[in-house]
């Protein structure tokens, strides 16, 4: 990373973890950025390509799980607020039962 | 059913056919459609940019393939196609397949083994979610090996067999069947997803064929026997002879019974027996008229959990009770809630493995233990029923306390629904009678109706499963035991006044559907290609 990077970390909220859903909006987001955008579990990397699906997919993050992101580029700082603000926003999943997907939640933990 | 025998025909060679599991019946000769195995074949590599070009061809043939099916599609499979289409278009997919062209491999060759690289990376995820994923790169995988190795056309021609290991619902959703046609797996199982759509369709279908594939070679015509569960890749012209006098019967036997579709169930001495469609998937009843039918006396809510990345949301489940009741056109139509259990997992319902999936936390036991998932059902239901007579029946119910915890929760979503000003009504509640306990006191349960599950109840009676093959043959409704139960609970019905039906298999079987009506069951509810035969049974059957 060069000194430049801007750097963000967000949990993910999602019951189902970083599904296909999401991991489709946020390459797409990620792709309507001119900034290099990665993504780790771990402040220290290893680093991946927040722009592809398949490297975001084979993440397999799950509900709980810390993002941290890192942008370097003219809109750089754009790019992360835009994505931890997607993950903030669950995804814009539309849970129209709160109850249900805290529940579902709970029987993927175990 | 009945068997259609085949006659044998002299000099026949025996291993000319090859013997599975029946999944759809019929007969149906037709030119083979062979889909290989997706193993590479040991083709010589061109140069690696003409391999390379080759390969993005292909994706991009897939591509198109997948926006294409996207468009029909409905708004779950639509999402699950974007993904598939985001992963071939993300280069970091087929990354190890061009470096590996470079180094001269074939382009079959290396897109296998890189995306079988990633597959089996989802395959040994600890998430079941993840796990799941390992089906949607083995799909895109086939898809553009077929496209690399069979110039592109993927989708069998019009009245052909499909032969292959397995088929994909999209696949046999793409596919035209107005021409006739059937499907010849050495995989699958008469209970997926294509299994019943290839029932509702009338298409014949076999499973688990004991062939090897690759030494099929393509025949200019083979023969399907669905209903016996057999295929024939290099007939004989007796074999061919035998098969089209077959074929010719049943089509007359069809056309005779066809006759009855659309009036009323009535025996020959005048009495009205209703007849009812069994429906597991909301797909099926786009070819077919509400007129043949009295109502729909069973929709499987199955189809709305298996094999979806999460639980279904109260919205998409109002959706498909809304189509299917639209659809009845203000014949009654009775939903069962969840039937699931540990054998088969749900992505979202956290399940044990059970040594004994069928005696463990299934159907009604299942919903009540996870009280939050159960009332998104029971509410996209109750609103639904604002839109025609709905009815909700409740599967594997054993304790009278089991219907009386779920008017709990019914009333209470209806309460809040209402409150809400939501439109709504307040469904029957019934249930199921296929444990034997429930049968023997039937007169303990408060339900409005009872619909008994032949197929379960026999299998509790007589403590034997239809697939296990050594114990099939003690599987069996006709068993004097079950007889006597379904006859029990019908005449509690009748005394009572509370309607009782039936929707197992036995209840469109011409053989057992006479017994029924012995028994006193006057209401039926079947696969909806076993309508026309079994109002046939109906009316030659006479009470005297």
């Amino acid at each position: 990373m060069s000194e430049t990077a801007i750097k963000a970390a967000i949990e993910i909220t999602n019951p189902t973890g970083l599904h296909a859903r999401p991991a489709v909006k946020m390459t797409k987001l990620a792709k309507s950025f001119a900034a290099k955008v990665q993504l780790a579990f771990d402040a220290g990397g290893p680093w991946i390509d927040a722009k592809s699906v398949v490297k975001v997919m084979a993440l397999k993050a799950p509900k709980g799980a810390v993002l941290h992101f890192t942008a370097n580029g003219a809109d750089a700082e754009g790019a992360v607020a835009a994505l931890v603000d997607l993950v903030k926003r669950d995804f814009d999943e539309n849970h129209e039962d709160g109850a249900a997907d805290a529940v579902a939640g709970q029987g993927h933990g175990g | 059913m009945e068997r259609l025998t085949l006659s044998p025909a002299k000099g026949m060679a025996a291993e000319a056919w090859h013997t599975g599991r029946p999944a759809s019946p019929g007969l149906v000769a037709g030119p083979l459609f062979i889909a290989r195995p997706m193993i590479h074949r040991e083709s010589v590599a061109g140069s690696p940019a003409e391999e390379a070009a080759k390969l993005r061809s292909a994706i991009t043939t897939s591509i198109a393939a997948i926006e294409a099916l996207q468009a029909k599609a409905s708004d779950d499979a639509a999402e699950i196609l974007e993904f598939q289409i985001a992963m071939l278009g993300d280069e970091a997919l087929a990354e190890g397949a061009f470096a590996a062209i470079l180094d001269g491999v074939a382009a079959d060759a290396a897109w296998t083994t890189a995306l079988d690289v990633q597959i089996a990376e989802y395959a040994v995820a600890e998430d079941e979610y993840f796990r799941a994923r390992a089906s949607d790169l083995s799909d895109i995988r086939d898809r553009v090996l077929e496209n690399l190795l069979g110039g592109g056309g993927a989708l069998p021609p019009a009245g052909a067999i499909y032969l292959g290991e397995d088929m994909q619902p999209s696949r046999f959703l793409a596919c035209d069947w107005s021409a006739g046609g059937g499907i010849a797996l050495t995989g699958g199982s008469p209970s997926s997803h294509v299994a019943m759509l290839a029932r509702a369709r009338g298409v014949p279908m076999v499973v688990g064929l004991k062939l090897d594939l690759a030494a099929v070679k393509s025949a200019d015509a083979a023969l399907l026997d669905g209903e016996g569960g057999r295929i024939n890749v290099a007939p004989s012209a007796e074999a061919t002879e035998a098969f089209h006098s077959d074929v010719a019967k049943a089509s007359n036997d069809a056309a005779r019974w066809e006759k009855y579709l659309l009036q009323p169930g009535k025996t020959a001495d005048g009495e009205r027996v209703l007849t009812q469609i069994n429906v597991a998937a909301p797909e099926e009843l786009d070819s077919l008229d509400p007129a043949i039918c009295d109502g729909i006396g069973l929709v499987r809510t199955e189809f709305l959990f298996h094999d979806q990345p999460r639980l279904p949301d109260e919205a998409s489940q109002y959706a498909v009770y809304h189509r299917i009741i639209t659809w009845a056109a203000g014949r009654p139509v009775t939903i069962r809630t969840l039937d699931a259990g540990g054998d088969k997992p749900i992505a979202g319902l956290s399940m044990e493995a059970e040594s004994n999936p069928f005696l463990g936390l299934r159907g009604i036991r299942l919903s009540l233990a996870y009280p939050e998932i159960f009332r998104v059902q029971l509410r996209a239901l109750a609103r639904a029923a604002a839109a025609g007579p709905l009815k909700i029946m409740l599967p594997m119910v054993t304790v009278p306390d089991e219907i009386t915890a779920t008017a709990t929760l019914l009333d209470d979503e209806f309460a809040k629904l209402q409150a809400a000003g939501v439109p709504c009504r307040r469904p029957d509640l019934g249930i199921m009678v296929e444990v034997p306990a429930t049968a023997l006191a039937i007169e303990h349960y408060p339900a409005a109706f009872f619909s008994i599950g032949s197929n379960d109840l026999t299998q509790y009676v007589t403590a034997s499963a239809r697939d296990i093959a050594a114990v099939a043959g003690l599987n069996d409704t006709a068993n004097p035991a079950v007889l006597r139960l379904i006859g029990e609970v019908a005449g509690y019905g009748r005394k009572a006044g509370i309607d009782v039906s039936l929707c197992g298999d036995a209840g469109g079987d011409p053989r057992l559907l006479p017994l029924l009506l012995s028994a006193g069951m006057r209401n039926v509810s079947m696969a909806p290609k076993m309508l026309a035969r079994a109002k046939s049974v109906i009316a030659e059957w006479r009470a005297s």
